[in-house]
């Protein structure tokens, strides 16, 4: 049973000739206790999906249905679902116990019963001591987690969180980001998770969907979407520092690129105007000889455990990562790289697709 | 800023305690007056230490009023005038807080049509739209009655568009989260927006009291009964004009009770202004 199924959904602001779209037809089925993590650069149109599934935004065309129920009609409150938002939306004026409390006693829930649930999840999220202080009198990481005991206690079938972790300071962020995921594994309770910050999508996803600009590139594992990303914008988006995406020429077992040749381990899928991706933790430190590239470093940039080797390639600057224990290259200096074939990606040039 | 230079301080203090005295020494010829004999007050000039008839003074006017101009004894007219200041004060609050609700937070047609017509009867206040008023007023059958007093001075422009400010900077989030919990428009309202408000509130409970209490006009055209006056009307009936002699020391005993309860309001609700800047709640 799929506990979310988004099918073609379109999002359109304003009517008529003047309407902008901003998502274009998007598809997910996410299974029942999955963490899903809608990841994209600002302005993809993530929060709108998500706002889509909560109810808060209307959905223009297609379909929702949470646990196999068709919901584009039915109201936030009767979705069966509890959200967390990326500023709290606390409710300032109510202790930490009453903001928990607040959704269960419109419910009708008994009082008695209210308790029992709020203590529960204040137990679960070490709030127990903080229950009567008002949300101004917490830090930013106790505030986040009274919107996660807020949406707890509802004990809905769908979690959505909206960049949860934004407002928080680094370190803070890295914690917080292991109670989700174990929060996760002991309530089971499926998941869509909303993040700009890929690391947060690859440490929290059981699946990830990649947006840009209101479509889906990818919808897959964090090592499906890592490994074989299907689009140039997948590949670039994910992966820091990014995949170096070479636009060039292939030709049998060679890539040309600016009037450079190449050589390639193993035979290119096809030949003619391709996109070679490779990432820089692949490109790996030669002795020289046969099939080796040989690139000129522009600038090199030390981070202690490796090495960031940007070497001149035509338009582009090709990223390399070494290990911090080799020695030092010199800029204007050529360096010996080599390509394993197993880690080459190859796309379209002009659709940008996985090709191989 | 920390600053020591002692010339300064004693020209900054100079300065402030003028200003006090300019300020505070009407008030305190207004308590001398309301004191004295009829006598006294009418020595010129008149003396500024207290007299001891500070207990007849007052509880003649509260009582049993002047003896001149106007007869009506003050305590009826203190109860009158806080009906209104406190009817036209929550009264206005209510409306303008419900306005402001429908304003923010709902999308009817014309809603910024409606928004405007109310703002712009900012441009009008009780002077200059008083004659249809008091037609309207009469022909309802409402003079000489709290109704009449109040009612025309209920609805607020200012109050509506200061609600409306704060309503928009109530975070859209807060709402959303509501909405999610399973709060209806009402409960929002209730549970959420009500006490966010409450510094509003209170603030413009003290503007729109000390704007009830002081009102002059309308209540002048409207109360001919001694029984309906305010007591703002009450001091202007006991000034007479002419050969007669006006009691000023009973007119200053009035001016002293008028003054009473918009200060005690103001002292009073001091306290929540300093509160609601204190820990703003947002």
């Amino acid at each position: 049973m799929s506990a979310i199924a988004i099918r073609n959904i379109v999002k359109r602001y304003g009517r008529g000739a003047t309407a902008v779209q901003v998502i274009h037809g998007v598809s997910a089925e996410i299974q029942s206790g999955e963490f899903v993590v809608i990841v994209g650069p600002s302005g993809c149109g993530k929060s709108t999906l998500l706002r889509m599934v909560a109810g808060l935004e209307e959905i223009s065309g297609g379909e929702i249905a949470i646990a196999d129920q068709v919901v584009n009609d039915i109201e936030p409150a009767d979705r069966d679902i509890a959200m967390v938002f990326q500023n709290y939306a606390l409710y300032p004026h109510m202790s930490v116990f009453d903001n928990m409390a607040y959704g269960l006693k419109i419910r009708k829930v008994p009082a008695e019963e209210i308790r029992q649930r709020v203590d529960k999840a204040a137990g679960i999220l070490e709030l127990q001591p903080y229950l009567k202080r008002r949300p101004r009198e917490l830090s930013g990481g106790q505030r986040q987690r009274v919107a996660m005991g807020r949406a707890i206690v509802r004990q809905p079938a769908v979690f959505l969180f909206d960049e949860p972790l934004s407002n928080l300071d680094a370190k803070l962020r890295a914690q917080t980001r292991l109670e989700i995921q174990k929060l996760h594994r002991e309530l089971g309770i499926t998941s869509l998770f909303v993040t700009h910050d890929q690391v947060e999508a690859m440490t929290l996803a059981q699946r990830m969907i990649v947006l840009n600009a209101g479509r889906m590139e990818q919808f897959g594992t964090p090592e499906e979407v890592y490994q074989r990303p299907a689009t140039t914008f997948v590949a670039g988006f994910i992966g820091s520092p990014p995949m170096n995406l070479l636009h060039g020429r292939a030709e049998g077992a060679s890539f040309t690129i600016a009037g450079q040749r190449l050589p390639l381990p193993q035979s290119a899928p096809r030949d003619g105007e391709l996109i070679l991706g490779l990432r820089p933790e692949h490109a790996l430190w030669a002795d020289g000889g046969e099939g080796t590239w040989e690139l000129q470093v522009e600038v090199v940039e030390t981070l202690g455990a490796e090495r960031l080797v940007y070497c001149r390639l035509g338009e582009t600057l090709f990223t390399a990562r070494i290990d911090g224990t080799l020695p030092r290259p010199q800029a204007g200096q050529r360096v010996p790289l080599r390509v394993p074939a197993e880690r080459l990606h190859w796309f379209d040039a002009q659709t940008q697709a996985r090709v191989a | 800023m920390v600053e020591r230079r002692p010339l300064l301080t004693v020209v900054t203090h100079v300065v402030m305690l003028f200003g006090i005295l300019i300020v505070a020494f009407p008030l305190y010829i207004t308590f001398v007056a309301s004191t004295l004999t009829m006598e006294q007050v009418l020595e010129v000039p008149m003396r500024l230490l207290p007299g001891d008839q500070l207990w007849n003074n007052y509880t003649q006017v509260l009582g049993a009023g002047s003896t001149r101009g106007s007869t009506a004894p003050v305590a009826p007219m203190m109860f009158n005038s806080m009906v209104m200041a406190l009817v036209i004060a929550i009264g206005k609050i209510a409306i303008s807080i419900i306005s402001a609700f429908a304003i923010v937070y709902f999308r009817f047609p014309l809603r910024h049509f409606f928004f405007w017509m109310i703002f712009i009867t900012l441009m009008l206040p009780v002077e200059v739209r008083i004659i249809p008023t008091f037609k309207v007023v009469a022909d309802l059958g409402m003079l000489d009655s709290y109704a009449g007093l109040t009612l025309p001075l209920i609805a607020s422009a200012t109050a509506t568009f200061l609600f409306r400010q704060f309503f928009m900077t109530v975070p859209d989030e807060l709402l959303e989260a509501a909405r999610i919990d399973g709060a209806g428009p009402m409960r929002f309202f209730i549970d959420v927006l009500l006490p966010l408000s409450r510094t509003s509130i209170a603030a413009l409970f003290v503007i729109q009291f000390i704007y009830g209490w002081n009102q002059y006009l309308w209540p002048l055209l409207i109360t001919n009964q001694e029984s309906m006056y305010t007591v703002v009307i009450g001091i202007k009936r006991m000034i007479v004009g002419g050969d007669a002699l006006t009691e000023w020391h009973l007119v200053m005993a009035t001016a002293m009770l008028a003054m009473l309860p918009p200060a005690l309001v103001v002292l009073l609700m001091q306290r929540w202004f300093v509160k609601g800047l204190v820990d703003t709640e947002k």
